[in-house]
């Protein structure tokens, strides 16, 4: 299996996975999964559908504790066996269906759990909130919202999910992870959230990328991670590879010299009827 | 409002401050506030509008109704709802519902009367028992709905008809149990004596005034320090100003005399101050509306009522936050249940049956509560509870007869669906605007 250098080559990966396994009952998901992340960097995770893209970012979230393998975070192993933890490593995910409350306002929504408070009454400190609030999305560069005072039902898609990244950047996060973030999104909000991604690992973060659409991935992926069945067919540079050889990766598992040896690609093609 | 192609290399420059903080000035804080009507967030417009409504219309239809001695009972008679529906806006704020809080008053109530009048208790004993029952009910229906699982409306359901049943059972043979502990019976004011007295009044007003002033302008300054776009001073001073005159109108009011045929009894008497009752209401409006609008607590309140999952993952313990609400709310059903009970000078065996609680629910919503959760104040509870008051108090002298408690009944159902249409049609323009 081919993991790439990256184009810093020295430069340690912020998160690094080695043989990850990881099985529900009888059903094995991962099966060893090697994955890794670098700051400044959007990494792509594509597979199919049942592929274990979503068990995958729950072991790193910590919603889910890995059955075996390596999880090295910032150069150090690490035991992330909660959401909590996730978190308090600097690990933030951004799902899919994104958990937001409507009934909140932008500030409210991004200090949601981990509200600010001030003086022995514990009041909560919304001056505070408000500013920091408004400066991350300024530093976002994030000029679609009028005021961060707004409830999030009248944001439209690009803009919620503009918030909900936001809300992830606010906690001096190292790796964010988003999943799906343009699934339902229409031309000009997808182009405005994947400008957003990319100046998120301009700014240093290491984004790790989770979709379907070849086309995004494409546009702003430095690194492109193939799951097929529960293993990694490969993890390689955009750079070098065609919108053809994903698509093969993702399908078969490999492409040319790319991606799982046949004899592999077939063993985990069985194994994966079987479950 | 979408822009795209926000080339990346100018964005750095920081001349994009996409937040300005500025100072609105009083005409862009009122379009600001229309807008936001608008967008959905009417809040308790609608509740204040039919409010004001009412009262002009009774007061020209009905010749009495503005008499001290009308408003006076209003406010003693609208004091169990108001304290009720106060509870009921925690539990509708989580899209849950509370159908015994009525008759969980009546128990609880019933309780201090038995420890009263049978066990010859103080009245601070049999205060405290009750709210602790109310409590502990709350404490059960949060744990069957939020550990077990049960919807609470069948809980809470079961809770109204079995609570029916212990109250008949507690009272026993007589059907009513006389309460004539002074302190409890002045709350609401049974002997014409038992008023704050006026300068009281004036007082509480000053420092409700003064209270408001203070907490707002120091907002206001901390957000300017911030640099935070503000309210503008005139909005504020109005803000206060209004509330000052309203107050004053009132305390004013309760202290004209209320006696206005003298017999040789009553001659040398007067009754006159403002009830008891008024300043717990206020002490129960504030500490609320504190801790909704001003804790960690009351965020997650709204964030569980808005969308669970997220509160969930965002760590708020979404179960405790549920149970939590209905203790407040039959905690609030028990003082509901001891205030009724002091204006009724003890309990009977339908105590808190009826609809008691169908009205504190519909106070409730016509103040501007949705049903739906996640958007509410405690403030709604009092609106709604005096619109329902003087539509009670309107309608029962404007149609006299054997059909006036029927048309009232009506007349208060036809409100309540138009408050509930305002929330539902405000909710989908809120929506809407994506």
């Amino acid at each position: 299996m081919s993991v790439d250098a990256g184009p810093r080559g020295a430069s340690e990966p912020i998160l690094r996975l080695r043989g990850i396994q990881k099985s529900f009952g009888p059903v094995h998901v991962l099966k060893g999964v090697d994955f890794e992340a670098r700051s400044g960097e959007v990494t792509a995770l594509v597979g199919d559908n049942g592929a274990g893209k979503s068990t995958l970012v729950k072991c790193i979230g910590g919603t889910y504790a890995i059955d075996e393998g390596e999880y090295i975070f910032d150069g150090r192993p690490a035991h992330v066996q909660s959401p909590r933890a996730a978190s308090a490593l600097g690990i933030e995910i951004v799902y899919q269906d994104l958990a937001l409350c409507d009934n909140l306002d932008i500030v409210e929504n991004m200090f949601l759990g981990r509200e600010e408070v001030v003086g022995a009454a514990r009041t909560l400190d919304e001056a505070k909130m408000e500013l920091m609030a408004g400066q991350t999305l300024a530093s976002l560069s994030v000029r679609t919202v009028k005021s961060v005072r707004q409830k999030v039902s009248s944001l439209s898609g690009g803009q919620r999910q503009t918030v909900a990244i936001a809300k992830a950047v606010l906690w001096n996060s190292k790796l964010v992870i988003l999943d799906e973030p343009t699934a339902a999104l229409g031309v000009a909000q997808t182009a405005q959230v994947l400008d957003l991604v990319r100046r998120l690992a301009d700014q240093g973060l290491a984004v790790v990328l989770i979709s379907h659409n070849m086309n995004d991935v494409l546009q702003v992926s430095d690194s492109i991670a193939a799951l097929y069945l529960g293993q990694m067919a490969a993890q390689v540079r955009r750079s070098e590879v065609t919108h053809t050889q994903i698509v093969e990766l993702i399908t078969a598992g490999r492409s040319g010299d790319l991606g799982l040896t046949s004899s592999v690609a077939s063993a985990v093609e069985g194994n994966g009827a079987q479950a | 409002m979408s822009t795209i192609g926000n080339e990346t290399p100018q964005l750095r420059q920081g001349e994009e401050q996409p937040f300005q903080p500025r100072e609105m000035n009083a005409v862009e804080y009122g379009r600001d506030y229309v807008q936001r009507l608008r967008g959905g967030e009417m809040g308790a417009v609608p509740g204040l509008i039919g409010l004001v409504v009412l009262v002009i219309l009774f007061a020209i239809l009905q010749s009495g109704f503005l008499s001290a001695y009308n408003v006076e009972n209003m406010v003693i008679d609208g004091a169990p709802t108001i304290i009720m529906a106060m509870g009921l806006v925690f539990v509708l704020l989580l899209g849950e519902i509370d159908l015994s809080a009525g008759t969980a008053s009546g128990l609880c109530a019933v309780l201090a009367a038995v420890l009263l009048v049978r066990h010859q208790v103080n009245w601070v004993v049999a205060v405290f028992a009750a709210g602790l029952l109310g409590v502990v009910i709350g404490a059960s229906i949060g744990w069957l709905r939020a550990k077990v699982g049960i919807p609470s409306f069948v809980i809470t359901l079961a809770a109204f008809l079995s609570f029916q049943g212990v109250t008949v059972i507690m009272v026993g043979g007589s059907g009513s149990i006389l309460v004539t502990d002074h302190t409890l019976v002045a709350l609401e004011s049974a002997s014409i004596s038992d008023y704050m007295p006026i300068w009281a009044g004036w007082l509480m007003l000053a420092i409700v005034v003064l209270g408001y002033a203070v907490v707002k302008f120091r907002t206001l300054s901390k957000r300017r320090a911030a640099g935070l776009s503000t309210e503008p001073n005139s909005i504020a001073l109005i803000k206060i100003a209004a509330l000052a005159a309203l107050g004053a109108v009132f305390i004013y009011y309760m202290g004209i005399n209320r006696i206005i045929t003298h017999t040789f009894l009553t001659s040398n008497q007067t009754s006159e101050g403002v009830p008891w009752i008024v300043p717990l209401m206020l002490i129960l409006l504030f500490a609320l509306t504190f801790l909704l609008g001003r804790t960690r607590y009351g965020r997650h309140v709204y964030a569980v009522g808005g969308n669970d999952e997220a509160a969930r993952r965002a760590g708020i313990r979404v179960d405790m936050v549920r149970i939590s609400v209905f203790v407040i709310c039959s905690f609030l059903a028990a003082l509901s249940g001891l205030v009724q009970l002091s204006s009724q000078a003890g309990v009977n065996s339908a105590q808190g049956g009826g609809n008691t609680l169908l009205l504190a629910v519909g106070a409730a919503v016509i103040g501007g509560t949705s049903l739906f959760g996640g958007r509410g104040r405690v403030i709604d509870a009092v609106i709604g509870g005096v619109v329902v008051e003087v539509i009670s108090y309107g309608m029962s002298d404007l149609i006299s007869g054997s059909n006036g408690p029927g048309w009232q009944q009506i007349i208060t159902g036809i409100v309540l669906l138009v408050a509930a249409g305002f929330d539902a049609v405000s909710r989908r323009a809120g929506l809407s605007r994506q």
